[in-house]
């Protein structure tokens, strides 16, 4: 069935993407030559060693930042800038905490100058479990409840592409578990495409249609896995051996890449104490 | 799309710089809690207050060199009508003074921070006006503007503005990166930023430099009507102290201090109100 997806016309459509930065000890190449494809409806994970180049790729696709070389198109038309149809969820719940709850979750309509959708945000608050807590100061919820403030907010004006940037990084392993079957229940119901980039392969393995290794230094695109599991996903999904050997074979690849680059780097810099 | 750009920092998060809205370690007092609290203050207020008039009356002092406590507050009353007039002079000079510099002040941070070579500029000349003791111009003023409100006003707005400024700077300069990426991902414009992340961002160090700056512009204002002109609550302390009416030149004191406290308070509290969520 996702094959069939994917051969319709792509939702994101990521092209040759490259990305200098320049530092004062020379220029860095932080994502190299990157092609990917992702199908609407499609939850796609991207994870990969610190350096990767995850982060740098996903902050492309929204637009907030650009390309060296290289694009990123969303419905055939290329993003040159924040999109009204991509959201983004970020590391920390980023919330403004000078507003509340309801002033939060108001405030991309805020900028656009549009009417908030209230049944709609009404029916996520009920979603996430957070009715009754308008009112309330951001530093009056805990980490967790934060994180889905900041879901709500960035579901509020049903955006056709979510794009999360680590955002459970900060929770710990119970609540996160939690905030992941609460995605893809919302998933269930939107069909929302998603990407995410995450540093935990069984988040990745329990959300993802596909799953994008990344490379480090420079950030490549390695190996694509798909997660063939039927949804809704369970705990008890997570325990079979299938999952076990994906995870795996997934941590090998991204451990071993680290490990092949650092023996790399150690025999040569022995070559160099030899000569 | 830009080809030059540093590395961005993903992960900054908002740094508050130690809760701000607390204002200071003034500030920092827990509140009182219970009647038994309050009454210890009490106490000890009246201990204090009660054993310098013991004191002062065990060891004769005389009137001219330290008024008791009970003096001066008898000149309070039975001469507030003599000071009253004074203490609206001094208000007008302030309140006139300190709106100008406020205003100029706050408009300036917000237009030099979102130039960042502008505020390097102009940097230098704020530190300037804000180590100058603006009493030193006070003479040079009265010659120009003669011994009215003018030359005081001026003082006070410049003895106030550098002081909003640099402080309304530093809070304007406080980026949170992620916040305005958010801002800016639902598309908004750089006024909007500013309006809606870096304003409100701003609030706590903009109302630390409104307090900081209303007191120098106090300060100032009595320095100023000390110097020249024949009204204000600065003139009633250099002409009742070359009367030798001490009483009464503390009791100037005394309504001095209290407009200081009045003027934290309404900015602790101004604080307090719309600048409390980062505490």
């Amino acid at each position: 069935m996702s094959a069939t997806r994917e051969s319709q016309s792509p939702k994101l459509r990521v092209t040759g993407a490259t990305k200098v930065y320049h530092t004062r000890s020379g220029d860095l190449l932080a994502i190299d030559d990157c092609s990917l494809t992702i199908a609407d409806g499609e939850i796609v994970s991207i994870v990969g060693p610190s350096g990767s180049g995850k982060t740098t790729l996903l902050w492309a696709m929204s637009g907030l930042h650009g390309l060296t070389r290289g694009e990123i198109a969303l419905d055939g038309q290329p993003i040159r800038g924040p999109h009204p149809d991509i959201s983004m969820v970020f590391q920390d719940a980023n919330l403004l905490p000078w507003r509340t709850i309801d002033a939060n979750v108001r405030f991309p309509f805020e900028i656009k100058g549009e009417k908030p959708d209230q049944a709609w945000i009404d029916q996520l608050m009920h979603r996430v479990g957070l009715e009754g807590f308008g009112q309330r100061m951001p530093r009056e919820l805990s980490g967790g409840m934060q994180q889905r403030v900041a879901l709500v907010r960035a579901l509020s004006f049903k955006p056709s592409v979510l794009l999360m940037d680590e955002p459970f990084g900060a929770l710990d392993a119970f609540t996160r578990e939690e905030m992941n079957h609460l995605i893809e229940e919302i998933y269930l119901d939107t069909r929302t495409t998603i990407v995410l980039v995450t540093h935990s392969i069984d988040e990745a393995i329990f959300l993802s249609d596909r799953i994008v290794v990344m490379t480090a230094r420079p950030g490549r695109i390695g190996n694509i896995h798909r997660v063939p599991f039927e949804r809704p996903r369970s705990l008890e999904m997570m325990g079979t051996k299938e999952v076990f050997d994906l995870s795996h074979t997934i941590k090998s690849e991204i451990v071993g890449d680290q490990i092949s680059k650092a023996r790399h780097r150690q025999g040569a810099s022995a070559l160099s104490s030899l000569s | 799309m830009a080809s030059s750009e540093a590395i961005p920092d993903f992960k900054k998060s908002p740094d508050a710089g130690g809760s701000v809205a607390s204002m200071s370690g003034l500030a920092a007092g827990p509140g009182i809690k219970s009647a038994r609290e309050a009454a210890i203050i009490a106490l000890v207020a009246v201990i204090v207050i009660g054993g310098a008039e013991l004191l002062l009356l065990a060891f004769a002092v005389p009137q001219y060199v330290l008024p008791r406590p009970s003096e001066i507050a008898r000149a309070l009353v039975t001469d507030f009508h003599l000071i009253a007039p004074h203490l609206g002079h001094t208000l007008v000079e302030l309140l006139s003074g300190f709106t100008i510099g406020a205003v100029t002040g706050l408009v300036l941070a917000a237009i030099i921070t979102q130039f960042p070579f502008a505020e390097k500029i102009i940097t230098p000349y704020t530190l300037l006006l804000v180590t100058t003791p603006m009493l030193a111009l006070v003479p040079l003023l009265i010659l120009r503007f003669g011994f009215g409100y003018e030359p005081r006003i001026i003082a006070v707005a410049l003895a106030a503005g550098p002081m909003v400024m640099i402080n309304a700077t530093t809070g304007f300069r406080r980026v949170d990166s992620a916040k305005i990426a958010l801002a800016r991902s639902y598309g908004a414009s750089t006024l909007q930023i500013f309006w809606k992340i870096r304003a409100p961002m701003a609030l706590p160090m903009i109302f630390v430099g409104l307090m900081v700056g209303s007191i120098f512009g106090l300060l100032t204002a009595v320095g100023a009507e000390m110097v020249g002109g024949g009204f204000g609550l600065g003139n009633r302390l250099t002409s009742y102290s070359s009367m030798i009416q001490m009483p009464q030149f503390f009791a100037v004191v005394v309504i001095l201090s209290f407009l200081g406290i009045l003027i934290y308070m309404i900015f602790f509290l101004l604080a307090k109100r719309y600048a409390s969520w980062e505490a």
